[in-house]
């Protein structure tokens, strides 16, 4: 879905176009195509754009400005964006005991209804933005920021993990593990935290090490399963998240993981040394681990597009029959790249327990494996991408927690947001055809067009 | 069926086969390990596994096993077969299935004498391990055989989760406002259609990659039924999450029968179904014209579209037909289980019927095994955390996704799935 | 049934891939199209087969217009089509494969495969094919795979027989034995359109030849014109069809394959026992029909296959057992047979493509790091040299035509310097000017004192290029023989039999091969 390659095959003089429709099948076919090897493999994770390294900074300035506006992906996205917010809204108003009030006298006075329905989801998201990006009700500097810190602080993680799910992805792998790889993570990083009494400085990074490593084991194992058994990692990821929940829930039971003295699941305190420190002193709970994920992001970045270890994992994702005859290993890239996926999301675990929470609990890696793996697909599995998504899930999440108290809508709300923004980010067609914009490349689509594409309705055969 | 058959022959015949010694690496191990715990480390008692329940029509005696014995017994049956496999794989041969069967029958028993034997109180009730079990299984087989009908016709279904957990939700709630069980089993199963309608859209008409639509469903159902259950349902949990429960239906006298008659005789109208879902899909894929196109718009769906047959709109179809049977499946969480919507409460079940369908080879009946398998290995774990056994809990739990993943890993490795699943079709 | 097109035109975008094209189809006569790769004669015929519809023109039938909104129509017309690529179910029996589409339940809606299995055998008899109805398609030899999809046409009563590129998978013999059934349909009254782009079997078969040239009905010629016409028509220029290049100066033996033996992943010796040697200078093409260990052959070398048993050197250096990595950069080039599988990466770029397995050695990187400057240079410089035509060097593989794709990859195998060049179907999907051109690359790198193994099935091109030709049937060596050995003594070895038994099958009957082999 590369809207901005210059010309596709020969170029030949555009004479006078009588069909629409089956120019734009045929565009569709052959980006498919391109996408697909000829529907000889699924379509990919990632965009063919994303695909290709960053080796070419005079790619995309071909075009008029404005039309890469109106087709671009940056419009898409955001569109998709408001599109989920809206329908959010409208599951919030539709909920509302207020708007249901109203409702029972809809048709007597509908605007009580509507005005309900609007307070409702208004109120809701500006609770939202207030509790992630600006607190407009704070009296002091300090109380007014303290949102915007909080997201950071909650992206940290999910951006950690949303990394190694996307470097996965670019080698071709769903690793939809980063859950269990965030655990065993922690669990490493809690342990060398509360065990092990060491100056300050080599602790620390000690329990970023430990963590890593401990992600990249778990990560690893199933590089190595597929690798050498052909087991499919969506299932390998799955099972071993489970594995990893259940381990570190007997590890809890232990004495080497309790509080002395007590037979909670829940671990001694990491020393102080084996904190990351407060980025902004103790008023706020942003710490250095949001560096360490500005660091992680411009490794990755650097590792996809600059080095030669991302292009073999880029080769192998795109085709890996081809990579194999260019002598890269397939294997071998499956591996290095879940050992990496891995270690990101290691460090989201260290991020937990060194940063947030500070103990290991059985729940410390909450939901963020999962939403890393949304944070990946939002973000187009590109470094930076992931890393912007991840600063928007953390503000959904952040703000999340604030509208639950202040409004009482369910945090699950983001879910459901968070979801749409992906399907719908994932579908640019869809968007095109709710928003009317013109289909990339074209200055008019047809509405004929529609009545070409594949399977408009269901029904038997 | 032939399939398989004809390819072991071919196998077999040709010289210098290509020998694979995962299959007896992985039994020796194995074997060693009964060999191991179940003979040298087998506890001195005996262990009682009881057959039926003494208030039964037909009431059988109590099975008494020595653990000492049957422990050596089966472990030196186990290295038996692994020398057998080794031998087979060094003169050229496949490892043959019913050798692996014999294995597992045989590692299985190995295991539930000495855990029970060594279990606080080494008494079990074997009728009741094998019904619970298939209760246990339902959803799964449910679930699986949605992801038979979406692969084989070419649509790779990680949503399975959401579709269990949709068709929970919407039996819940329509039960409840119904009052009538059978009313939210209907629901469930139109439930199961929209997020089977979604995947199809997205998947089919998109052409967004399959995988991710699945999983993004799964995270959205999860979201929208959390949400609408802290909600509404929580609010007035009366009106909206009380579903009355689906009545068991014994067949007369048949389901007196000890051991299976429960198993098979004494279901919801649920469980019937899923016998019935099984056999069906069974025979309609390998035995009927929709099953022929289904198989050919799975393997190579631009021959059945030259054809004639329309392959987008079958695999839509068939996508939605998944929905009807997962809905179901849903449905027992909330009006067979227990009797109320929890979220999330399918906890992970649709990725365990995935492993299911991988693990039984895109076949309904293989899917139907695997699935009972799994539930045997979570029932197990119940019963032995209440018998009190040396094994830790959470080691139990983690049983059917380690079995999991040596299956998929060692024991099926590269099968063949459907050769276009998750290839969206692109005329022309 | 007599089958008019009038003035179809297909467009994709602004690419005209059909222009105006008319054709009548008469019952009883062969009709063939000629054209070479990319001329559009695929796309005409699936717009006629109904899986395209056309921008312009009416299809008739027995003089009224028709419409085919998909194959059913076209099949329902009585319209049947043998692909290119089989449209088989390859884990499906071939009763199964054939009942598709149209099955016949019984009561219960069981599936009815007993009066499936009745046709075939009832056509299988008139026609004298040997097929099995409960054969698994994957297990059975491409020619019968053949009958089969000719079978399936059969079935559903076509009168309207169309073979796109039917020879292309099959021996010399069981193309005479195709040829002769097409005689027999016609004989039946079945109007069959060939397509083909092979001179010798368009001229033995047809009643009439329609030539089509980018898109275009550029002439009907007669079945008894001489080749070099038909061959002109058809390219659009004269041809010369022999490349002039200069005798082979062999040197040094430096490439050595001494019984090498490739086993497949199922037991089944792909490669058995192959020996030969290949001296700096000289080309040697592996001729054979496709599937015959030819891909796995060439793989082997490479490091690509994993059950090796033998002996591969190049310089007195053992191959065999070494990594894939380690045998590109001891200087071995390799263009892999199906350049959009094994020979790109489609979505990377022209650029990336360019370095695919070079990315991690100096200039493009020094350790870890790649340096983007010397990727684009050598882009640029490799782009112009091989007159890649692109829009840009950051341009997706994948959106080039593909005889640009394949100087893509010919360029990259060839600008460093090798010991070893090994191209397999080094022209498939080519345009004629690109293939002249990449042919005279190959016998460059030959002048320059480099061993070349080519791979090819089409013997056109393995007579052009060779100096010496190894003959592979059912993985064995049926032998080695000079470059200029008769299409006739290649064809039996072909078809198994080994140089001493096909030269002493020639020797007796020299008339016989006279005839046969005259046309080039």
């Amino acid at each position: 879905m590369n809207r901005q390659m210059p010309g596709r095959g020969p170029a030949r003089p555009d004479g006078h176009s009588g069909a629409r429709s089956e120019a734009k099948a045929e565009e569709q076919r052959l980006e498919t195509a391109v996408e697909t090897d000829d529907g000889r493999m699924p379509p990919p994770a990632v965009p063919p754009s994303a695909q290709s390294g960053q080796l070419h900074p005079e790619l995309g300035r071909t075009r008029p400005l404005l039309q890469r506006i109106m087709t671009g992906e940056a419009l898409v996205a955001v569109l998709a964006i408001v599109l989920s917010l809206v329908a959010g809204g409208l599951l919030i108003a539709l909920t509302d005991e207020r708007v249901a009030a109203a409702s029972s006298y809809f048709f007597a006075r509908p605007s009580d209804t509507l005005g309900a329905a609007w307070s409702a989801a208004s109120g809701a998201y500006a609770a939202l933005f207030q509790g992630s990006v600006f607190n407009f009700e704070g009296d002091t500097f300090a109380r007014m920021v303290y949102p915007l810190t909080q997201t950071l602080t909650v992206a940290t993680p999910l951006i950690c993990a949303g990394l190694g799910v996307a470097l996965a992805f670019r080698a071709g792998l769903f690793n939809i593990g980063a859950q269990g790889q965030i655990i065993i993570g922690a669990m490493f990083a809690a342990w060398v935290g509360f065990a092990w009494h060491l100056p300050a400085g080599l602790h620390l990074l000690l329990v970023i090490l430990a963590g890593v490593a401990g992600g990249a084991l778990w990560g690893g194992l199933v590089g190595l399963l597929k690798a050498r058994t052909g087991a499919h990692e969506v299932i390998l990821t799955i099972m071993l998240n489970y594995v990893a929940i259940y381990l570190v829930g007997y590890l809890l039971t232990t004495p080497a993981f309790q509080r002395p003295g007590s037979t909670n699941p829940i671990s001694p305190q990491l020393d102080a040394t084996a904190l990351y420190p407060r980025l902004f002193g103790d008023a706020f709970r942003l710490h250095w681990g949001f560096v360490v994920a500005v660091l992680a992001t411009v490794f990755v970045w650097w590792l996809l597009n600059r080095s030669t270890v991302g292009f073999e994992l880029r080769a192998v994702g795109a085709n890996p029959e081809a990579a194999r005859t260019a002598g890269i290993s397939v294997t071998k890239g499956y591996v290095v790249v879940m050992l990496m996926a891995g270690a990101l999301a290691g460090l989201a675990g260290v991020a937990q327990v060194s940063g947030t929470e500070r103990v290991l609990t059985s729940g410390v890696a909450a939901s963020f494996g999962f939403d890393a793996i949304t944070v990946a697909l939002l973000g187009r599995s590109t470094p930076w991408g992931t890393f912007a998504a991840g600063l928007l899930f953390g503000a959904f999440r952040a703000g999340g927690v604030t509208m639950q108290t202040n409004t009482g809508t369910s945090i699950d709300i983001v879910l459901v947001v968070q979801s749409l923004i992906v399907l719908f980010i994932a579908a640019p067609p869809l968007i095109r055809a709710i928003f009317r914009l013109p289909e990339p490349g074209q200055v008019r689509r047809s509405r004929a067009a529609r009545k070409n594409s594949p399977a408009a309705t269901g029904g038997a055969a | 069926m032939s399939t398989m058959t004809a390819k072991a022959a071919e196998t077999a015949g040709a010289a210098g086969a290509v020998r694979s010694w995962k299959t007896p690496v992985i039994l020796a191990v194995l074997a060693v390990l009964a060999l191991v715990v179940f003979a040298l480390g087998a506890p001195v008692n005996a262990a009682t596994f009881r057959l039926s329940d003494p208030s039964d029509a037909v009431v059988l005696p109590d099975l008494v096993l020595s653990a000492p014995v049957v422990g050596w017994v089966s472990a030196v049956l186990l290295l038996a077969a692994a020398a057998l496999s080794v031998q087979a794989v060094r003169a050229g041969r496949q490892v043959p299935g019913w050798l692996l069967a014999v294995f597992a029958v045989f590692f299985v028993a190995g295991f539930l004498t000495w855990v029970v034997g060594s279990a606080r109180t080494p008494n079990v009730a074997l009728y009741g391990l094998l019904a619970g079990s298939v209760t246990l299984a339902v959803p799964l087989i449910f679930g699986s055989l949605s992801g038979v009908l979406c692969e084989r016709s070419g649509v790779v279904n990680i949503a399975i989760e959401g579709q269990l957990l949709f068709g929970a939700f919407a039996a819940a709630v329509a039960g409840s406002l119904a009052r009538n069980a059978f009313v939210g089993l209907l629901a469930a199963a139109l439930a199961g259609v929209l997020v089977s309608l979604v995947l199809a859209v997205f998947s089919i008409k998109y052409i967004v990659n399959q995988v991710i639509v699945g999983v993004v469903l799964n995270v959205l159902v999860s979201g929208l039924t959390g949400f609408l259950f802290s909600t509404v349902l929580s609010a007035d949990a009366a009106t909206w999450n009380s579903p009355p429960r689906l009545p068991v239906l014994p067949v007369p006298f048949l389901a007196e029968i000890p051991v299976i008659g429960p198993i098979l005789f004494r279901q919801t109208v649920v469980g019937y179904l899923m016998y019935v879902a099984v056999a069906v899909i069974y025979v309609g894929l390998f035995y009927t014209k929709w099953g022929l196109r289904t198989r050919a718009v799975g393997e190579h769906p631009k021959a059945a579209d030259t054809l004639g047959v329309k392959v987008n709109r079958m695999r839509f179809s068939n996508v939605l037909l998944a929905g009807v049977v997962a809905g179901i499946g849903g449905a027992f969480f909330t009006l067979v289980s227990v009797s109320s919507f929890g979220r999330d409460m399918t906890a992970g079940q649709g990725y365990i019927a995935l492993a299911a369908l991988i693990f039984g080879r895109w076949n309904p009946v293989g899917a139907f095994f695997a699935a009972l398998l799994f539930g045997f290995a979570t029932n197990l774990q119940y019963v032995l955390s209440f018998l009190g056994t040396p094994v830790p809990n959470q080691f139990l739990a983690m049983l059917p996704y380690l079995v999991t993943i040596f299956a998929v890993a060692g024991l099926v490795g590269r099968t063949r799935a459907p050769a276009a699943s998750g290839i969206p079709y692109i005329k022309g | 049934m007599k089958l008019e097109l009038k003035g179809i035109t297909k467009k994709f975008g602004t690419l005209v891939a059909n222009d105006h094209i008319d054709l009548v189809v008469e019952p009883g006569k062969v009709h063939s199209l000629l054209g070479e790769n990319g001329a559009g004669k695929s796309t005409l015929m699936n717009v006629l087969y109904g899986l395209y519809q056309p921008t312009a023109g009416r299809i008739l039938i027995d003089g009224d217009p028709v419409t085919f909104h998909g194959p059913g129509d076209a099949m329902a017309a009585g319209i049947g089509m043998v692909h290119q690529h089989f449209m088989l179910v390859p884990v499906f029996t071939v009763a199964e494969n054939i009942a598709l589409g149209s099955e016949s339940s019984k009561a219960g809606g069981l599936l009815d495969l007993d009066a499936t299995r009745a046709k075939i055998r009832r056509i299988s008899d008139t026609y004298g094919f040997d097929v099995d109805p409960d054969a698994l398609v994957e297990d059975l030899p491409v020619g019968v795979q053949q009958r089969a999809e000719i079978i399936k046409a059969l079935v559903r009563d076509a009168e309207v027989l169309i073979l796109d590129e039917p020879t292309a998978v099959l021996t010399p013999k069981e193309t005479d034995e195709l040829l002769a059934i097409m005689g027999q349909l016609k004989a039946d009254g079945k109007a069959i359109v060939f397509i083909s782009h092979k001179l010798r079997e368009v001229k033995a078969v047809s009643d009439v030849i329609t030539v089509i040239r980018r898109g275009k009905v550029v002439g009907q010629a007669d079945p008894g014109a001489p080749a070099a016409e038909l061959a002109s028509l058809m390219v659009g220029r004269s041809v010369s069809l022999a490349l002039d290049k200069a005798p082979a100066q062999p040197g040094e033996v430096t490439f050595q394959v001494r019984n090498l033996t490739v086993t497949a992943g199922n037991g089944q010796r792909v490669v058995d026992g192959v020996s030969f040697s290949i001296a700096r200078g000289e080309i040697l093409a592996v001729a054979g029909v496709q599937g015959n260990g030819q891909t796995e052959l060439a793989e082997a070398i490479l490091g690509l296959q994993e059950h090796v048993s033998g002996s591969i050197t190049l310089d007195g250096q053992e191959l065999v057992g070494r990594k894939v990595k380690e045998i590109i950069n001891s200087g071995v080039g390799f263009v892999p047979e199906d350049r959009t599988v094994q020979g790109l990466v489609g979505t990377f770029s022209v650029a990336e493509n360019l370095v695919l397995n070079r990315y991690d050695r100096e200039p493009f990187a020094k350790g870890l790091a790649m340096n983007p400057a010397r990727v684009a240079e050598n882009a640029a410089a490799r782009i112009a040299e091989f007159d890649v035509r692109t829009q840009s060097a950051a341009a997706a593989a994948g959106t080039l035509s593909g005889g640009n794709q394949q100087k893509v990859v010919m360029a990259r195998e060839l600008s460093r310097p090798l010991k070893l060049f090994i191209a397999s179907q080094p022209t498939r999907g080519v345009d004629v000017g690109s293939i002249e051109f990449l042919h005279r690359r190959i016998v460059a790198e030959r002048d320059n004192g480099t061993p070349v193994m080519i791979v090819s099935t089409e013997l056109d091109e393995v007579l052009e290029l060779a100096d010496r030709i190894a003959v592979l049937y059912r993985g064995r060596l049926m032998g080695i023989v000079p470059g200029d050995t008769s299409r006739d003594m290649l064809g039996l070895m072909m078809a198994g039999m080994t140089a001493e038994d096909a030269r002493a099958m020639q020797q007796p009957d020299a008339r016989q091969a006279d005839t046969a082999g005259g046309d080039r």
